[in-house]
């Protein structure tokens, strides 16, 4: 049986890192208003349900798994964790 | 939950419920079974999801390459189940999304428990919305037959950026670093060593993996919407890590209304991957190296996928309460030609010099969706 790794440094740094996000993203929040350069009423082709980035997402979590499970890259499609069922 | 489905931060999702089935068939294993996903909101503000998951496994346990191998030789059948539940929370304040969730996954001989947060935040009139996330599993990894009962910890890091870039094209960023620790190995894995006095001129010993592995993965992805109605989607990802795999992924999809209900959509996924400094087909004898693995998923190798799906979408009028729904069927073709990973059903043959392993696989969805 393995013994379960401590990781109190590691903690620490997972605090700071959140703390980071949560500063800059206060920061980015603070920026003076910028005039949008599409308008609210020139978005009708981005409001199309054919634009969604993630139409359904209960097609693209499975299949997400399915090319995770079989491959050895991972990350950054926005899904996460879970079971393998590959054993 | 999902950051490329944040294109939008200061809209929660819509109250919809999906029933799917799915199967992969490849490799002489099957995997099928159901997935629910209900998204409902309460007010304004809060919006819950939850999803039910199911695999049933139907494979081969081959004494040679270990389990669930695609390099059938005499195996016999084994049957497993994986159930996952998840549930999520997204609180809406301003322009600001919060979401929190857990998801649990129980397997006879692995249990996963994941818990996630992210903020996201809509700004600059709603153009740009950026996101970060994290996410921490505990693993308990076991094995039938044995009394292993091992830990593996798991944290991701991830951040994304969505922007519209004119009326017709957007843009979305996603950056994800992982970390894993502890026990890393499929416990049934193999490696195979040259052993001239065994009768198929080689011998077998477990894996060894590292206990630490740290990834990061970045992607782009573009979305445009063409002239007659139709849009076009196309991404790149990159990945890393400490084991050496370097991985690229390429895909380019299109969508395409017809009629008045219907929709069809194709895409082709590009993927390729340099093997894992630790692994070998063939190790020149026992113990070689400190770590060596004869995972697949860690061997050289490209695959294609080629997919297509139908959706019809209909207004059903004596259900008042259901705005809208579909049915999806779709279908996935899933080629991977291994580089360094042999078909071990070839025997008579010197060790190494078996043909290289080639993987085929379907991949079949069908799901009703309901909007409410």
């Amino acid at each position: 049986m393995t013994q379960r790794p401590r990781m109190t440094g590691r903690r620490i740094r997972d605090v700071a890192c959140c703390l980071l996000a949560a500063a800059a993203l206060a920061a980015l929040g603070a920026c003076s208003p910028i005039e949008p350069w599409v308008k609210p009423y020139e978005r009708e082709h981005l409001a199309d349900p054919i634009m969604s980035l993630n139409p359904n997402p209960v097609s693209s979590t499975y299949l997400d798994h399915v090319f995770d499970t079989r491959e050895g890259a991972r990350g950054a499609t926005g899904g996460v964790g879970g079971g393998c069922g590959c054993n | 939950m999902a950051l490329l489905g944040c294109a939008h931060a200061d809209v929660l999702p819509d109250d919809r419920a999906d029933m799917m089935f799915h199967r992969y068939d490849g490799g002489g294993i099957i995997v099928q079974g159901p997935s629910v996903l209900v998204q409902k909101k309460f007010g304004d503000h809060v919006a819950f999801t939850y999803n039910y998951y199911v695999d049933h496994i139907t494979g081969h346990v081959d004494t040679y390459a270990g389990a669930s191998t695609d390099a059938v030789s005499g195996a016999s059948t084994y049957h497993e189940e994986r159930t996952q539940n998840s549930l999520s929370v997204e609180l809406l304040h301003d322009k600001t999304t919060y979401s929190a969730g857990f998801i649990n996954s129980a397997e006879p001989d692995f249990h996963s428990k994941t818990a996630f947060g992210s903020v996201s935040e809509s700004m600059f009139g709603d153009l740009t919305t950026v996101s970060f996330g994290f996410t921490r599993g505990w693993d308990r990894v076991g094995e039938r037959g044995s009394t292993l009962n091992a830990a593996a910890d798991r944290r991701n890091f991830s951040v994304g950026l969505s922007q519209v870039l004119t009326r017709d094209s957007l843009l979305s960023f996603n950056f994800e670093t992982s970390e894993s620790e502890g026990f890393l190995n499929n416990p049934y894995r193999l490696v195979r060593y040259v052993d001239p006095t065994a009768t198929r001129g080689y011998s077998t010993q477990q894996e060894q993996y590292p206990h630490t592995r740290t990834g990061n993965a970045g992607s782009v992805e573009g979305k445009y919407f063409l002239p007659w109605h139709a849009a076009l989607d196309a991404s790149y990802r990159l990945y890393n890590d400490t084991w050496g795999i370097l991985a690229h992924t390429g895909e380019l999809a299109y969508t395409q209304p017809l009629f008045r209900s219907w929709t069809l959509d194709g895409h082709v996924r590009l993927y390729q991957q340099r093997h894992a400094t630790f692994y070998s087909d063939l190790f020149p004898y026992a113990d070689s190296q400190n770590f060596m693995a004869r995972d697949r998923e860690l061997a050289a190798f490209h695959s294609t996928t080629i997919g297509g799906g139908a959706t019809w979408e209909f207004h059903p009028t004596r259900l008042s309460w259901i705005q809208k729904g579909t049915v999806n069927a779709r279908l996935d073709r899933m080629k991977i030609k291994y580089s360094d990973y042999r078909d071990l059903s070839v025997m008579g043959v010197t060790p190494g010099t078996e043909p290289e392993y080639v993987l085929d696989a379907s991949v079949f969805q069908f799901f009703i969706s309901f909007w409410f």
